[in-house]
């Protein structure tokens, strides 16, 4: 279950970084939302890994190259600026992603037809946070800026297909470009430049190579569970 | 323990089944478990029992649909499920999650309703109000406490998934606003 392992591990893999803002969030409220975000993620992560084998092993055991996630969602959280261009990238694919899914008749309908509605609060929330910070002050649009100029090169393999998913992957792509545009151009922002496939780009993730912080990221996840097998409370 | 069902292998009862009067009965118990994070409501008026099937002499299989994917009070759902059909004479109790149809709020009875509102949580609008999918909620949402519409968003989640932050402008209190889905 190829799929079912990169969605899967996608969703873990963003869930455990939004969890990473837990006592750090500018604002109470935004701890709460990237909490709240970051547990919506868990649960499909829970039940597309459970398709694919047993969660808690998927998620504890493996090792960084049998992960299938793309590289974007492992990204560091940078400043809070940089989290939400994660976001509005990330949400914003998974939700046109998964409104294809759930039309369609394969084993992820029912989970894409559920969570669609999910994301379609996530992506709302990276929109608002990409207008406020984007039309903001100077400095909150020059990081809205960086964050959104830093993420560029990792969104080209977003659009990789995906086998077992059946979707129209360069009409996503095209769908994905407009919403993203629509939105940078209310947030007085501009599309990045730049490579998204190729040398300069990255990607990879789905075959199972990843970017250097992942590794510490997957060590800290996985550690307590591999210290202590079977450790339950 | 919850059971997780691959979606595909999700049988969710036919519409109408017909259940035996002990279903019946075991059915309208299970449903009479307080939600474990809105206590006001029990699983029927939330809209989230799906069916109950006897198995054999003392087995019975309950189907529970979450509101989120990721809600953390399925195991605890399940858990007092469990617990009360045993109180009740079935020694074996299986509580399975199904997905599909997916949960709407439009699933919470209007007694339900009443008693979020009631508990000072804002009930969520009805879905066909809400052209265009669940977010872009135009209307206004009415203050649970002074019944004013002059509220504002504070909070796309709050304390949990299911629910925003709002304030209201006449009377000055903040609420929670159970969120379209």
């Amino acid at each position: 279950m190829t799929a079912a392992l990169a969605l899967g591990d996608d969703a873990l893999v963003l869930s455990h970084r939004l969890g990473e803002w837990a006592g750090q969030a500018p604002v109470l409220e935004e701890e709460v939302a990237l909490a709240n975000i970051a547990l919506d993620l868990l649960g499909q992560a829970r039940v597309l890994l459970s398709l694919a084998g047993d969660e808690d092993e998927l998620a504890y055991l493996r090792e960084e190259r049998a992960f299938r996630n793309v590289q974007l969602v492992e990204q560091p959280n940078g400043d809070f600026a940089r989290t939400i261009a994660r976001q509005l990238y990330f949400s914003t694919y998974q939700e046109l992603l998964y409104e294809r899914l759930a039309r369609g008749s394969g084993p992820f309908a029912p989970l894409a037809a559920k969570a669609v509605k999910e994301v379609a609060y996530h992506r709302d929330h990276a929109e608002h946070w990409t207008l406020r910070l984007g039309d903001g002050t100077d400095e909150s649009h020059e990081r809205m800026r960086h964050g959104l100029d830093a993420l560029w090169r990792f969104t080209g393999e977003l659009f990789e297909p995906v086998e077992g998913c059946e979707v129209e992957w360069s009409t996503l792509h095209d769908a994905w470009l407009t919403r993203i545009t629509s939105v940078l151009e209310r947030a007085t922002l501009t599309v990045p430049e730049g490579p998204r496939r190729g040398g300069w780009a990255a990607g990879a993730g789905r075959q199972g190579i990843h970017s250097e912080p992942f590794g510490r990221m997957l060590a800290e996840m996985q550690h307590l569970h591999r210290s202590h097998p079977g450790a339950t409370w | 323990m919850v059971t997780p069902t691959p979606p595909a292998a999700s049988t969710p009862p036919a519409p109408g089944a017909t259940l035996t009067p002990l279903e019946e009965e075991l059915l309208r118990l299970a449903g009479s478990v307080p939600d474990p994070e809105l206590p006001m409501v029990s699983l029927a008026e939330l809209g989230v029992m799906r069916g109950l099937r006897l198995l054999g002499p003392g087995r019975v299989e309950v189907e529970l649909t979450p509101t989120y994917t990721g809600c953390p009070a399925l195991e605890s759902m399940a858990t007092d499920i469990e617990r009360l059909l045993h109180d009740h004479g079935v020694p074996e109790v299986a509580v399975r999650t199904v997905l599909s149809p997916p949960w709407t709020t439009d699933a919470i009875s209007a007694e339900g309703r009443r008693k979020l509102a009631e508990s000072g949580i804002a009930p969520p609008a009805p879905l066909d109000a809400t052209a265009g999918g669940p977010v872009p909620v135009a209307l206004a949402v009415r203050c649970p406490h002074c019944g004013s519409t002059e509220t504002e968003l504070l909070s796309r989640f709050s304390s949990t998934a299911c629910k925003a932050l709002r304030r209201c402008a006449a009377c000055g209190e903040p609420f929670d606003h159970f969120k379209e889905l």
